[in-house]
């Protein structure tokens, strides 16, 4: 089966630095693969630069057996890309309902999932996004990459600076987006991560270290206090690397 | 008090054709982080073409303005839609080169016009009715500058509408937040660009065309000595803010007038300067933030 994703060689720079150094890996369709490892290693770096917003040195990026390696942003998410940004990058000054309308891409967009995900935001949709706290403004950036029918959706970090009870939100939430898209996730909470994520892909140093099913990366604590520097499978209920 | 209403008015007219140049500038810098400073040409080759164009149809002062006017007006956005595709665009992420690019532009416009027109003053096709005065508590002011007033406030209401209710506008306010998200969106935020340097552009020719009424005549320094005022409008009214401009575009007309008169001849200038340091000190984002409203 075509995987939904393929990377393969991606290098970037970033001035000096060489941030990703080689990487290549598969994500399968359907459900969640996460993208794990410390900080710094280079996973932001990899959905911006999948999504075209770093410059990329060398590689190839295919989309479900469609190269996009030198489609510029906005034409890769015309071919079926959501993406949820590490900070979230919501429009300040735009109201929640115009952040939604902009990220209209098809001529239904699916404001009736948003909104059942999300019911605040919809109380909410006259008031600017700048005046929302972080986990509201977390559900504007979500709901934004949901809109559309996405065949994949790259999520930066969507539970950081989250209440325990947003977590969760946000949980449920990737667990019903990962219904109907695939979904590469960078997430720093291995309890997160254990709830949604089917395959596991582990950088370090701008290099993969480790690619394969999660529940088996989860369950060795050895492997897991090697790879995310956390200890063990019973830290996995609090657990975040490089924390 | 007459004296306080003519230059209350003749300000507000200044400020008027500040906010226009300083309007499509303020857009341009917000949205695609282009110092434009071949903007003052799109002034100068909009006053000419309009001008010209005047001249050629023939005709009563009033057709000539009209005709020749959205002539120009046209001239201008597509010179500026060009400028922005074939020498903006492969410079983005490259400021240096832009602003060196821009500041050539200029300086080869402005040559490109005097060799064309000569450096003499046009005269420029003003109605009689606009010579005219009309009186108002005791001054007698010229009707031209209920003509600036009047456009000026068109096109900040038409911006704001534009930039509010249409999608396009949508598109401009969040570019001006964060051009990358707005790509991210998969939204083509290059049109974006061309479509507000045409914009601009248009903006830019029109005040050129009200400037020829204003002043009488057309010459080839007209843009340059616009274009200064409009930048201190921008910085000061916060780049990207249409409302900002329009606020700073009348305090600085008036400012300019005031001074003028009240201090003595020339310090009109410096005192727009002094308004400028101190609106850096106290805010330096200007008096609106980076938002497109």
């Amino acid at each position: 089966m075509t995987p939904a994703l393929s990377v393969g060689d991606l290098h970037v720079h970033l001035g000096e630095s060489h941030v990703l150094q080689g990487i290549s890996f598969d994500v399968p369709s359907g459900g969640v693969t996460a993208l794990l490892g410390r900080n710094g290693v280079g996973k932001t770096t990899t959905l911006r630069a999948l999504m075209g917003l770093v410059p990329r040195s060398r590689g190839a990026i295919v989309l479900a057996g469609d190269d996009v390696t030198r489609l510029p942003t906005h034409a890769v998410v015309r071919r079926g890309v959501g993406y949820v940004p590490e900070d979230r990058d919501v429009f300040a000054g735009l109201t929640v309902e115009e952040n939604l309308r902009l990220a209209e891409r098809t001529p239904a967009p699916r404001y009736e999932l948003v909104h059942d995900l999300f019911p605040e935001l919809r109380e909410r949709a006259g008031q600017r996004a700048g005046t929302l706290s972080g986990g509201q403004q977390q559900m504007v950036a979500i709901a934004r990459a949901l809109l559309n029918e996405n065949s994949l959706l790259l999520v930066d970090e969507p539970t950081k600076g989250l209440a325990p009870l947003l977590v969760t939100e946000v949980a449920a939430a990737l667990e019903r987006a990962a219904e109907l898209s695939t979904i590469l996730l960078v997430e720093q909470n291995l309890r997160v991560v254990q709830r949604v994520a089917r395959d596991v892909v582990v950088l370090d140093a701008g290099r993969v270290v480790h690619a394969g099913p999660a529940e088996e990366l989860l369950a060795d604590p050895d492997h897991v206090r090697r790879l995310l520097g956390v200890h063990g499978a019973a830290t996995v209920e609090e657990g975040r690397p490089g924390a | 008090m007459s004296t306080f209403v003519l230059l209350t008015i003749t300000g507000l007219g200044l400020g008027a054709m500040y906010f226009l140049v300083a309007s499509g500038l303020s857009l341009i810098y917000g949205l695609m982080g282009v110092l434009n400073f071949a903007h003052g040409a799109f002034i100068t080759v909009g006053a000419y073409l309009a001008w010209w164009f005047g001249e050629q149809i023939g005709g009563g002062a009033g057709t000539r303005l009209v005709v020749g006017g959205a002539f120009g007006i046209a001239g201008g956005a597509l010179l500026a839609a060009l400028v922005e595709l074939s020498l903006i665009r492969p410079l983005y992420r490259r400021p240096i080169e832009q602003v060196l690019v821009t500041v050539g532009l200029a300086l080869a416009l402005g040559a490109l016009v005097q060799g064309i027109w000569g450096a003499d003053p046009k005269p420029f096709p003003v109605p009689s009715w606009m010579i005219d005065t009309t009186t108002i508590l005791g001054a007698n002011v010229p009707n031209d500058r209920f003509l600036e007033i009047g456009v000026a406030a068109l096109v900040l209401l038409g911006l704001t509408a534009f930039l509010r209710y249409t999608r396009f506008g949508l598109v401009i306010r969040a570019g001006v937040e964060n051009r990358a998200m707005v790509s991210a969106l998969g939204i083509d935020v290059r049109r974006a660009f061309t479509i507000v340097f045409a914009l601009g552009g248009a903006l830019a020719a029109l005040a050129g065309v009200l400037s020829g009424v204003y002043f009488g005549v057309v010459d080839p320094t007209r843009g340059t000595s616009l274009l200064i005022f409009a930048f201190i409008v921008v910085v000061i009214g916060g780049f990207g803010s249409i409302g900002g401009s329009a606020i700073a575009a009348v305090a600085v007309g008036l400012i300019q007038q005031y001074a003028n008169y009240y201090a003595s001849s020339g310090t009109g200038d410096l005192a727009v300067v002094l308004l400028l340091a101190v609106v850096l000190l106290v805010r330096p984002s200007g008096l609106s933030p980076k938002v497109a409203h």
